[in-house]
């Protein structure tokens, strides 16, 4: 039994059938975790790329490192870090807490790029064009470069959102209950992983599958006219 | 004409809605060089586009040597050619093209040896041999290590001559081969060319817009307006007495 | 414990996570090359085994497939009368190149489709065969254009080994968190731990350049 509901071992369907209420369950926890540590990572990312672009070395250059050691180092071994070092210095967060702040870090690195590229390549074009037109710095940013920059983000940032999904399932190391997590508990508990395990791989599937739709109606339904993706 | 090396009859060729090549009649005969002028979207690339079997046909029979290109003598009658079929025929044909379309990762060497050793079987040795008398033909003997990105673009469209005839084609097509090169590099390329008419009894066709070059080398000039043949000729009267008010507007436009 | 102590077990396990990455980056080349190429063929069959294989294991996660390997698939295997109990070395290099294969599957494929239809014409022109087009003329071509992306793609797979440790495979995290356990010094371990990880994908990506260079030698061929 887990989270009140027995299992039925009788045949493999009656089986896949009476676990399924119990992997829905992990799965609204991946769903959480994807969103939050995607949120974390969009806020976070776009700090590193400002200070990336800081027109002082001595910030633009330590953010560059810093992304680039993200970047380079796996979740599994930041979660880690995260998870037994803080709480020697005092900070200690929930699990969950924990695994969603490193899903968010690990993925910041690579947010930052996309930022940046996605900005720089209006800004080269169009600052020359605003100046001309007299608009003033903050007007540029909110009219011309935001507008144009957005839709270039768009897929990219969408692209991530699915990748931070697949790699959810490292939070369970840290006992986050996501959906891997508790199909192998169940496996752990009736010795039979085939067919939780299979589940989870269908039930990624159909997430991953409506997540890309989504991120495709949603950059289908931006307005794109007139901007220039190369 | 007697036994023409390439025929079209009544050939058709559509892209979408748009009609190239509207039942043309056409033919080349035996060592001949013909020109193909007109305008822009007049169809004329897309007759050495067909010969050299990078398109097909909606219509009508091309035969070359008396064999049909896109067809092939089946049980009832003439069916599509199989890529085999395709293979055989394409032996008798080599193309030049407008953007030379050399292989960049390979030297001038090796782009004018491959063919011949991977598809001809040749030895590496009898492929080089061959290709440095080509080389040495159009004046690039010194070149043979570079690759296509070091060399001019009247340079390149050599070696594209040159790899087209390392295979021995019949016939040879020239797809606007001076239409990509800056002004002062068109004259190496017409040089090699013409020398190419004078001393050798290939098949050439070439469809360009170098008029005054066309009426040097060939034989025959045929002006392509919608998709067929307004008017042929030699070059004499073409060029000196068009018969066709279309042919006259042409080349007015062209010659000034 | 000394921190001089920590060095030999940690290299044991950075020499493993170096073997592991190098196996599974090779074989998922293999497999991206294979099946990226399958994905452009014309016959059916193989399309739809290289299209089901590349959307299944980049639409699911890579741990899940991992533990499917070991856990999941010996009781499929038994259910068919087979023993498909692999050890973790043989799970650990077939699901972290299965994975990276899908990936650098669709890398192979854009890299292929992006080669100038010029050169296909001009190959058609002399005879070439499709096979012959292929593999003569069309991927040295595209083989440049893979290299960054596949650079990343090592760097990810070098990340992604460390998934292993939760196999029991005796990797450079799974040594690291042995260590952890028996002298809870956290903070010294996992830092150590990052700072090899960071320093073998620096090592990485200089080889990725290095090889980058070297396929790209013919375009920087001067005059």
């Amino acid at each position: 039994m887990l989270f009140g509901f027995e299992w039925d071992l009788s045949s493999p369907a009656a089986y896949a059938a009476s676990i399924l209420p119990i992997l829905l369950i992990g799965m609204w926890v991946t769903i959480q975790a994807t969103v939050i540590g995607f949120i974390v990572a969009l806020v976070l990312g776009l700090v590193w790329a400002v200070l990336k672009a800081a027109p002082f070395r001595i910030i633009a250059w330590p953010a560059t490192v810093m992304t680039e050691f993200i970047r380079d180092t796996p979740l599994l071994v930041q979660l880690f870090f995260l998870y037994y070092v803080l709480p020697e210095y005092g900070i200690v967060l929930p699990a969950f807490m924990t695994g969603t702040l490193a899903l968010g870090i690990q993925y910041s690195a690579y947010t930052s790029e996309v930022y940046r590229a996605g900005i720089e390549a209006v800004a080269k074009y169009q600052h020359e064009a605003a100046r001309a037109l007299n608009l003033t710095p903050a007007r540029t940013f909110t009219h011309i470069v935001v507008p144009q920059a957005v839709p270039r983000i768009v897929p990219a940032m969408g692209n991530y959102l699915v990748s931070i999904m697949k790699d959810v399932p490292v939070l369970s190391v840290v006992t986050v209950l996501e959906m891997l997590n508790v199909a192998k508990i169940v496996g752990d508990r009736t010795f039979n992983y085939l067919v939780p395990l299979s589940m989870v791989g269908g039930l990624y599937l159909v997430m991953t599958l409506v997540a890309s739709a989504g991120v495709r109606l949603l950059d289908g339904w931006l307005p794109k006219q007139g901007v220039p993706l190369k | 004409m007697n036994d023409p090396i390439i025929k079209f009859d009544k050939v058709i060729k559509r892209f979408g809605d748009l009609t190239v090549l509207d039942e043309l009649d056409f033919e080349v005969g035996r060592g001949e060089k013909v020109s193909i002028i007109g305008p822009s979207g007049s169809g004329k690339s897309t007759v050495l586009r067909i010969l050299m079997t990078l398109e097909g046909i909606d219509g009508g029979v091309v035969t070359v040597n008396g064999e049909p290109l896109w067809h092939e003598e089946g049980p009832d009658g003439l069916r599509p050619a199989s890529e085999a079929h395709l293979h055989k025929m394409r032996t008798q044909l080599g193309m030049v093209f407008q953007q030379f379309n050399l292989f960049p990762h390979m030297t001038v060497l090796r782009n004018i040896t491959e063919a011949p050793v991977k598809v001809l079987g040749l030895s590496k040795a009898e492929a080089k041999g061959r290709a440095e008398e080509l080389l040495e033909l159009v004046g690039l003997a010194d070149q043979a290590q570079k690759y296509p990105h070091q060399l001019s673009g009247g340079q390149q469209q050599r070696v594209g001559i040159a790899r087209a005839l390392a295979m021995r084609p019949n016939v040879l097509l020239f797809d606007e081969p001076t239409s990509a090169l800056d002004p002062e590099l068109v004259g190496e390329v017409l040089n090699v060319i013409g020398r190419l008419a004078e001393e050798h009894d290939l098949t050439m066709l070439l469809v360009t817009h170098e008029m005054r070059f066309a009426r040097e080398i060939s034989d025959r000039v045929c002006f392509f307006d919608q998709g067929r043949i307004r008017e042929e000729g030699t070059p004499e009267e073409l060029f000196t007495d068009p018969k066709e008010d279309r042919t006259r507007e042409f080349l007015k436009a062209v010659l000034d | 414990m000394q921190l001089t102590d920590y060095i030999a077990p940690l290299m044991q396990g950075a020499w493993v996570t170096v073997q592991l990455t190098l196996y599974s980056t090779v074989l998922g080349a293999m497999l991206a090359f294979a099946s990226g190429i399958g994905k452009l063929s014309r016959n059916r069959a193989i399309n739809a085994i290289c299209v089901a294989y590349i959307e299944l294991f980049r639409g699911t996660s890579l741990l899940v497939q991992l533990f499917w390997l070991y856990f999941a698939l010996p009781l499929a295997g038994s259910a068919m009368g087979l023993d498909l109990r692999l050890p973790p070395v043989l799970a650990g290099v077939l699901a972290l190149s299965l994975n990276i294969g899908a990936y650098g599957a669709e890398v192979v494929r854009g890299a292929i489709t992006a080669v100038h239809q010029d050169q296909r014409e001009a190959a058609r022109a002399l005879n070439f065969s499709e096979r012959q087009t292929l593999w003569d003329i069309v991927i040295p071509q595209a083989i440049p254009e893979m290299m960054p992306p596949f650079g990343n793609l090592a760097v990810q797979n070098l990340k992604d080994t460390a998934l292993v440790s939760l196999i029991s495979l005796g990797d450079l995290t799974f040594r690291a968190e042995q260590i952890r356990n028996y002298t809870q010094d956290s903070t010294t371990i996992y830092s150590m731990l990052l700072v090899m990880y960071f320093g073998m994908a620096l090592v990485l990506t200089v080889m990725m350049r290095g090889l980058e260079r070297y396929v790209t030698r013919w375009r920087r061929a001067r005059s």
